[in-house]
């Protein structure tokens, strides 16, 4: 066990008990008792006011940690177009690497992408990792993962830095498997620690309720997934930097195993929800599917993407793509526009972190306004063509 | 078709809350359920197996009261439920649990495919799932909207994009990981519910699994929980008051301008 109870210091308070998610802690003879369901989510220790409850760490496995340099961010192409995420990989890298007063990468795949290559060299960097070949025309897990993990093993980067996207999270996984490395998902905080060598890794849990800092202190790359739209994007300067690095492919690279038949992109007349910088999304409230067009006008009008609470998208009214929230997509904007929603604890699991909230809705007692920064009580079919015809003449 | 489903229980997080005076999780009757994207893979396992016929086996890897997601997986009409469970095996992250997991699959005789929900609610990593496929060295698709058609030998599917879908086709065996669009759960059926309250789930401890002690649990793990701490908590914003809807609307306008948001 690597949780324990200094009996001497626990006065027996019970606070811990309450912190406990899982039932693991009981009170016998009025001191606590870590029972055997533990599962070490150390969420008891911040509750125990007295410093009662203490963690023992033991690990094996110990890379030498000073052998790993440079800060990764791989760069995430789709259709000759770098994704925005990307940009904000770069500016965080350049951000830990100062810290750690070390160099920025990035690693690119596609299939003829020297025009991105090349507007790469304008965000600063010290490398670019390039495999341009016929065989990334396409994302596909196998291959990617494989000469990630290669050019990972041949040059020991100390940080690789993905977007939480859902090519990010489908291959990061197998590549952290490969290296038998440590990677946390969907992360909204990086730094560095005070001995200046380890990443902390913050991330949400429990649909936001719970943040949690996440080291990898004995192996490398520590790997991490990044929630898009949270880091500051890297400024673009005005002279080009950094050695591009074409990379041979390793000739043990199997060929990918799954087949990619057709990719299909679905042209919405407005942009996508994890690009966007402003989110319009509609509820139940909306009493109508056909009052969508409302939500979509709106958006449209101010550069946002359509999202949708569950309720909506079960209802048949618009696709789950669109959906916002604990099973659907969790976005983080700018701006985030809730029209009828009620504000259901999924769905503020999936925007609760957006900058500013506004929420429309016609019930005062909606818990939608406890997150809202403004509100507005009102009938959203009379707010919203207010708004629209208010924003329209500027 | 031999279908393996890996499932995981998870607090109903609906109902986790935060204390805001102690900072605390409060958890006063917090149930736990089958995490939900699991239970569209219990689904899609089913009705892959209505259609090819086999066996579903549902794994889990958790405490002993972990059992109970297994026998309600056994109420939808599951054949089998696997409890993973070993003090060993506490503190795992998800190099270590998918390291774990795979090794209880591989004493599972000829599966074709494993199916898992895209994440678990509490965790929400989605790693464990593409983790496992790369332990057993299989292929793996994640995000799986919809299985277009299925073989013994091979499926073809939908997986979603953030703009818009791909085609794939993969040889099994294999892994998916699927999101809600692909079906509707079903509800227990009464047959179902009878077998589950009877049925006792087998369980496989770290002796059994011969798992090497140093890469499950914490020892197996590389990383660690540094610290947990309550999110910033949103403050109750302003209510824009008005008289009528334009006036409320001209407010609200003129308070973004000012703060430079729209």
């Amino acid at each position: 066990m690597s949780i324990l109870i200094d009996e001497e210091k626990c006065i027996g308070c019970t606070l811990c008990v309450k912190a406990c998610p899982f039932g693991a802690i009981e009170m016998r003879n009025k001191k606590a008792v870590i029972l055997d369901n533990c599962t070490f989510c150390n969420l008891c220790i911040p509750s125990c006011k007295f410093e009662a409850i203490i963690k023992t760490d033991e690990f094996v496995r110990v890379a030498d940690t000073s052998a790993y340099k440079g800060v990764w961010a791989i760069a995430e192409q789709r259709r000759n177009k770098i994704c925005s995420v990307s940009f904000e990989l770069i500016g965080e890298a350049q951000k830990l690497a100062k810290s750690l007063n070390d160099e920025v990468a990035v690693v690119i795949f596609g299939n003829n992408i020297a025009n991105l290559v090349d507007e790469l060299l304008y965000y600063d960097l010290d490398k670019i990792y390039v495999f341009d070949d016929p065989l990334f025309e396409n994302f596909q897990d196998d291959i990617y993962s494989e000469s990630l993990a290669y050019l990972s093993r041949k040059h020991k980067p100390s940080v690789i830095l993905t977007g939480a996207t859902n090519i990010g999270r489908s291959f990061i996984p197998q590549v952290a498997i490969k290296l038998q490395t440590g990677l946390t998902a969907d992360c909204t905080g990086l730094d560095i620690d005070e001995t200046g060598k380890h990443l902390l890794q913050t991330r949400p849990a429990f649909g936001g309720n719970i943040m949690a800092t996440i080291t990898c202190y004995h192996n490398r790359p520590q790997m991490a997934t990044v929630r898009h739209k949270v880091m500051k994007p890297a400024k673009k300067s005005e002279v080009k930097k950094g050695d591009i690095i074409n990379v041979e492919l390793p000739k043990s690279i199997r060929p990918s195993r799954t087949k990619l038949v057709k990719s299909i992109e679905i042209i919405e007349e407005t942009i996508n929800l994890a690009e966007a910088d402003i989110i319009v999304s509609g509820g139940r409230g909306l009493g109508d599917p056909k009052y969508f067009s409302l939500i979509e006008e709106l958006a449209k009008l101010i550069g946002g993407a359509v999202g949708a609470s569950r309720a909506a998208v079960d209802s048949g009214w618009i696709p789950y793509s669109h959906q916002v929230g604990q099973t659907g997509k969790t976005v983080c904007p700018k701006v985030y526009i809730a029209c009828g929603i009620s504000g259901a604890i999924q769905h503020l699991a999936g925007m609760q972190s957006s900058d500013v909230i506004i929420a429309i809705n016609k019930d005062s007692n909606a818990p939608i306004f406890k997150v809202a920064t403004y509100g507005i009580v009102d009938s959203l079919h009379e707010v919203i063509p207010a708004l629209i015809k208010r924003l329209s003449n500027k | 078709m031999n279908i393996v489903i890996c499932i995981k229980q998870v607090p109903d997080t609906t109902e986790v809350k935060i204390n805001p005076e102690t900072g605390t999780l409060m958890r006063e009757g917090v149930p736990s359920i089958i995490n939900p994207f699991d239970m569209y893979a219990i689904e899609e396992g089913l009705r892959l197996k209505g259609k090819l016929g086999g066996k579903v086996t549902v794994i889990t890897m958790g405490p002993p009261q972990a059992k109970e997601a297994l026998k309600e997986a056994i109420s939808y009409g599951v054949d089998e439920g696997i409890l993973i469970s070993d003090k060993a095996f506490a503190g795992s992250d998800t190099l270590a649990t998918s390291y774990t997991l795979s090794h209880a699959i591989r004493k599972i005789e000829d599966f074709d495919l494993i199916i898992c929900g895209k994440q678990a609610i509490d965790g929400d990593t989605a790693q464990v799932g593409p983790g496992i496929a790369e332990w057993l060295d299989i292929p793996f698709i994640a995000f799986v909207k919809k299985i277009e058609e299925a073989t013994k030998e091979y499926l073809r599917l939908e997986r979603m994009m953030e703009d818009g879908y791909d085609i794939i086709e993969l040889p099994l065996p294999a892994l998916i990981t699927v999101v809600k669009e692909i079906n509707e759960p079903r509800m227990p059926s009464l047959r179902g519910k009878m077998r589950a309250s009877k049925y006792e789930p087998i369980v496989w401890t770290s002796e059994f699994l011969n798992v090497h002690p140093d890469r499950v649990g914490l020892k197996g793990s590389p990383t660690q929980v540094f610290k947990v701490f309550s999110p910033k908590l949103r403050t109750k914003g302003e209510i824009i008051e008005g008289d009528g809807v334009d006036e409320k609307v001209e407010k609200l306008v003129s308070k973004l301008k000012e703060a430079r948001i729209l």
